[in-house]
């Protein structure tokens, strides 16, 4: 009898435990909305988010936000990269530092003596520019800012920067290197930015032909090395071998920095443009630091305003 | 995945989780030359995937949800569509994680082969949407590396989560 009731006892005791644990279970998975109204809600919000910014700029402080938790793995990519090179560089001898510093300095003379000649002719082309009656622009400021060795998607050609809107940043802002034109900021994040390059397929850059001032868009190929010219006419006068500058049109890059040099121009008789392609004078693959640029581009009048506004021909009069 | 399902009282946290998921991001934007970039795999879902199948009560849509938006700003893609891919990949895992369990390592890459090209698929109709037809065929090379990597992500997480649960 004793046994039989033990035995009960166990049994109870067994289901108990299993109605416990599958209670536990239960709470755990009806522990919240049902899956398919999670899928639902994470499906709206993400189409809500996609459509908010393919259409305007209002996600920017949440990406900024985000780029504080992701920024960091940005860094950690780009830390063994950054540790080469600075053993590299800490390990070199006494003499390559010597000769490297006496090339430096033999530069630095080539372009002193160049400078001498810069300063008396901006202020001829500014005077120049006031006989034309005309405004002239205002000198750039640039901040260098390092490449950081990651790449985010292989079929586009932006590359990130180690300095964001904590330096002031913005986007659209134009890139240089030591050569020429790199491409522009296409977005920027607190502590990094991303920078598409003048080859991206999706980029275009308004230029000049620097010998006759013709006026031209280049394209993006998509190779790094290679610019297309695709709206000059097969009648064009633009020669292989041509510099081609920023001519200043659109308001993004700032006039006169020299772009890309002409290197094939094949005209094509049944078709009304011809086939021209340049190769740009930034080394696009080589350099690790860039320049940013900030360009002063709200033009100097030269001349005095004429007076429109009636409180300000008040406050004239008043004076 | 052979072993018995966790414990509901177990000490396994989210810190393996999202470290791994941490190092996919990392691996996901390593500077390889370009011949070897176009093969590199969504590292991200792999391991996403892996964890949904593994403690499917643990990680769930909007974890995978989180992670994408993650990985949105990590990529510097349009917001949401890497949210948008990893949740619907992650919400089939759910559902059939009883299943996918139960079979051996090369049939699962199967499934997970299908998983990838879902997610491409819906990263190639928001790109479409941006600017149209400028990806070359070397856009769909990821889903099949992603492939021949899941026994390798699998074997290493499988790891992760053993020793993790040791302890």
């Amino acid at each position: 009898m004793s046994l039989h009731r033990i035995l009960i006892r166990l049994e109870l005791k067994s289901s108990k435990e299993h109605k416990k644990r599958n209670i536990a279970i239960k709470l755990l998975f009806t522990n919240g909305p049902s899956i398919n109204t999670r899928l639902l809600v994470a499906v709206i919000v993400s189409c809500a988010l996609l459509a908010t910014e393919h259409r305007s700029q209002r996600l920017d402080p949440l990406r900024a936000v985000l780029s504080f938790f992701v920024d960091p793995i940005k860094y950690l990519v780009d830390f063994p990269s950054l540790l080469l090179r600075q053993t590299a560089e800490s390990i070199n001898t006494y003499a390559e530092l010597k000769k490297e510093n006496e090339d430096l300095r033999e530069q630095q003379l080539v372009h002193q003596t160049r400078l001498l000649k810069f300063a008396a002719l901006e202020k001829e082309n500014i005077r120049l520019r006031a006989l034309l009656e005309n405004s002239f622009k205002l000198g750039e400021q640039v901040l260098v800012a390092e490449l950081l060795s990651v790449k985010t998607a292989p079929y586009e050609h932006i590359v990130l920067v180690n300095k964001g809107t904590r330096f002031g940043v913005h986007q659209q802002q134009p890139v240089l290197d030591a050569n020429g034109v790199v491409g522009q900021v296409f977005r920027a994040l607190p502590f990094s930015s991303e920078i598409m390059l003048i080859t991206d397929p999706n980029h275009a850059i308004p230029v000049q032909v620097n010998r006759n001032g013709l006026l031209t868009i280049a394209v993006g190929s998509g190779q790094l090395n290679r610019l297309i010219l695709p709206f000059l006419p097969n009648n064009a006068d633009i020669h292989p071998g041509d510099l081609l500058i920023t001519s200043g049109l659109g308001g993004t890059f700032p006039q006169g920095y020299p772009v890309a040099v002409v290197d094939e121009f094949t005209s094509q008789p049944n078709k009304p443009f011809a086939n021209i392609t340049a190769t740009p004078k930034a080394h696009l693959d080589r350099n690790r630091e860039l320049m940013i640029v900030w360009s002063n581009s709200t033009p100097v009048p030269l001349i005095s305003k004429p007076i429109t506004n009636e409180n300000e021909i008040k406050a004239a009069a008043d004076k | 995945m052979k072993s018995r399902p966790l414990p509901i009282n177990s000490t396994f946290g989210y810190g393996p989780v999202i470290l791994t998921i941490v190092l996919a991001m990392a691996l996901r934007i390593v500077s390889w030359p370009i011949e070897v970039a176009v093969f590199n795999p969504d590292w991200v879902l792999l391991v996403l995937i892996y964890w949904s199948l593994a403690i499917p009560e643990r990680v769930g849509i909007f974890h995978a949800w989180t992670f994408g938006l993650l990985t949105d700003v990590l990529t510097g893609r349009l917001f949401g569509q890497y949210a948008l891919a990893y949740s619907l990949v992650i919400y089939i895992c759910l559902k059939l994680h009883r299943r996918l369990r139960q079979f051996p390592v090369i049939q699962q890459a199967l499934f997970i082969f299908f998983c990838l090209l879902l997610s491409q698929l819906l990263l190639f109709l928001v790109k479409n949407l941006q600017h149209p037809a400028q990806l070359k065929a070397t856009f769909w090379l990821p889903v099949l590396t992603g492939t021949f990597c899941w026994p390798l992500v699998f074997t290493a997480l499988r790891f992760v989560r053993l020793t993790r649960r040791l302890k």
